[in-house]
């Protein structure tokens, strides 16, 4: 080798490394930016919500929110009915499903089951939570409701005298929906329960063992409170859920935007509203829709913070 | 030890060492135990009860009519819903389009250039987030910086809505993937003189690829059954779309529009197609265990 190509393919080299530290260079850039984009995208869709709905917040103002007609007919609109469904529908839903979905973790993170069968029913559990909220819907019309319609119907004989359940039972209502909704988050709840028990440390339970206390002394008294924090983030991921949730409440609770005291009228929430009315709404009527949506926005992203905060105080406590 | 009042007496020599508990308190056990399990079956049973009337209602509707024929009208018999299947894949392939370079880019900024940093737990923060806004705000959004702006409901607008949905699921779990690639790779690829872009592109990409595998077929499963982003996006049609800017039929949609109509037929469709769907998924949720098994690493 002479040294005139020791120089050339030193000066080659040189330039190659020019290159290779400018693509080091734009490839660190453009994924700092599709980073930064996902990050901010938050604040993108929440100002383009805000832009369109812009007319019913300028006409409307916090009066929106406590006005309770909404009526394209008469191009006047109000959300009360639509939120007091929403929180309503996913307060019934959060009761059915809460303690279904911790019972279920207890009796999945304990050793009721053989290891074996475990796992495969962990498996169904996912399988519970990808089934499309649409066929839940389509389920709950046509199997779910008229299944429970006698027990219903027997419930509005019986206590029909209490407000709250003194309409006669019918196919759509807000309690129909919420039955359906609670089945779909329960997947939710029983996951992430169902983690936060088994990661708490083993020398817990062995310590409350010892001290002679039983199985179910140990859950209740030692397991459950130090795996709080944990259930408690995965109920309000869950009422994050199903305070969003569209197609389930849009099938099967009616669609009316009034407030009833009796869980088995229709109802209407934000989510069924969107659904129902925006192929075909324009003017202030589509303003009205995206205002109610970045009600709902607001809604579930404090709801989802709140989880947040909750659930990473869980895992530095772990 | 003081010796306790309550111990067996010295005659039964074989329980000295056994202490029973009190009769209360163990069938305050039997029904706690009783009353988990109870709970294990109760929902057990919707689950069972899905598969089964999917399966039962849809399966005798099947044939190859579906996947060939356009909807038909009401009182109609037979059809299909070819281009809603067609119409789904599309609106897809935009999603998977859209949602993958910006997961996967994402991902690696995150674990290969700011980990562990304030910056990182900001993004991280951003995408928790945004997994938990509720479907049909995307909807609203793509509606808003799409439907608007082209005036038209389309299949890119539903694309682009499924994107967002699919952005945290793939980020998150190409993250994973990335994390769990040993430092020691990392080192020996700059030891001998890769930058940063060829050992990421070239060793380390490539060892992530079943976890990134995994996190855009899950991704894809969750937004197949996705209704109403593309309800306000896609809206429907009831032939096949001409191109990505025109409103576009999906299988989920469907299923919404046929389930509230009074018609036999037409409610047996819908029936079809989730069973169509609920297969897809449960397809796609078994390729992603397989492939997440496939750890290079581990």
């Amino acid at each position: 080798m002479s040294s005139s190509t020791i120089y050339e393919s030193s000066g080659a080299a040189n330039k190659s490394v020019a290159t290779a530290r400018l693509i080091d260079r734009i490839f660190f850039g453009l994924t700092c930016a599709f980073a930064v984009s996902i990050a901010v995208i938050l604040l993108w869709i929440t100002a383009s919500l805000f832009s369109i709905a812009y007319p019913a917040i300028a006409k409307y103002g916090l009066g929106f929110i406590t006005a309770s007609r909404w009526s394209p007919v008469e191009d006047l609109y109000g959300a009360l009915p639509q939120i007091y469904g929403t929180i309503m529908s996913s307060f019934i839903a959060l009761l059915i499903a809460v303690p279904l979905g911790v019972g279920v973790a207890i009796f999945l993170s304990e050793d009721f089951l053989p290891a074996k069968i475990r796992t495969p029913v962990a498996f169904v559990i996912e399988l519970l939570a990808a089934v499309p909220s649409v066929v839940y819907g389509l389920w709950g019309i046509f199997v779910l409701v008229p299944a429970i319609k006698p027990f219903l119907e027997g419930i509005y004989r019986t206590f029909g005298w209490i407000p709250l359940f003194s309409t006669a039972p019918d196919i759509r209502g807000l309690f129909q929906a919420s039955l359906v909704l609670g089945i779909m988050i329960s997947p939710i709840i029983i996951a992430i329960s169902r983690d936060a028990l088994m990661s708490l440390p083993p020398q817990l339970r062995q310590g409350s063992l010892a001290l002679g206390a039983t199985r179910w002394e140990t859950i209740l008294k030692v397991l459950l409170p130090a795996a709080l924090s944990g259930i408690i983030g995965a109920v309000m991921l869950a009422l994050g859920r199903a305070l969003g949730e569209t197609m389930a409440a849009a099938m099967l609770i009616g669609n009316a935007p009034r407030i009833s005291a009796s869980v088995f009228d229709p109802a209407s929430t934000i989510a069924s509203l969107i659904a129902n009315q925006f192929a075909e709404a324009s003017g202030l009527q589509l303003s009205s829709l995206l205002y109610t949506g970045l009600i709902l926005m607001l809604l579930t992203l404090t709801v989802n913070i709140l989880a947040e905060v909750v659930i990473s105080r869980f895992q530095q406590i772990e | 030890m003081a010796p306790v009042s309550d111990q067996p007496q010295p005659g039964s020599s074989q329980d000295a060492m056994s202490y029973s508990v009190s009769p209360k308190r163990k069938w305050f056990g039997t029904f706690m135990t009783v009353l988990v399990t109870g709970c294990a079956l109760l929902l057990a049973l919707p689950l069972f009860s899905i598969l089964w009337t999917v399966i039962s209602r849809g399966a005798p509707s099947f044939s190859l009519d579906l996947f060939t024929q356009l909807p038909p009208p009401p009182l109609m018999k037979g059809g299909g819903f070819g281009n809603a299947i067609v119409g789904s894949l599309i609106v897809l392939g935009i999603a998977a389009l859209i949602s993958v370079p910006f997961g996967v880019m994402a991902a690696i900024f995150v674990s290969e250039f700011a980990r562990g940093t304030k910056f990182a737990n900001f993004v991280r923060f951003g995408i928790n987030v945004l997994s938990g806004v509720p479907s049909i705000i995307m909807g609203l959004f793509a509606y808003g910086v799409v439907v608007l702006a082209t005036g038209s409901f389309s299949a890119l607008a539903g694309g682009i809505a499924l994107a967002i949905l699919m952005v945290p699921i793939v980020e998150r779990t190409a993250e994973e993937g990335l994390k769990s690639v040993p430092m020691e790779t990392r080192q020996g690829a700059i030891g001998v003189g890769a930058t940063n872009f060829q050992t990421i592109i070239q060793i380390v990409l490539p060892a992530a690829l079943p976890s990134i595998a995994t996190g855009v077929t899950l991704s894809l499963a969750r937004a197949s059954g996705e209704t109403a982003p593309l309800l306000i996006t896609a809206l429907f049609n009831q032939y096949y779309a001409k191109g990505v800017l025109e409103p576009i039929a999906t299988l989920p949609v469907l299923i919404y529009n046929f389930a509230g109509a009074p018609y036999k037929n037409q409610q047996a469709l819908a029936w079809a197609a989730s069973l169509l769907l609920v297969m897809l998924i449960l397809v796609v949720s078994i390729i992603a265990r397989s492939l997440s098994r496939r750890q290079t690493f581990g």
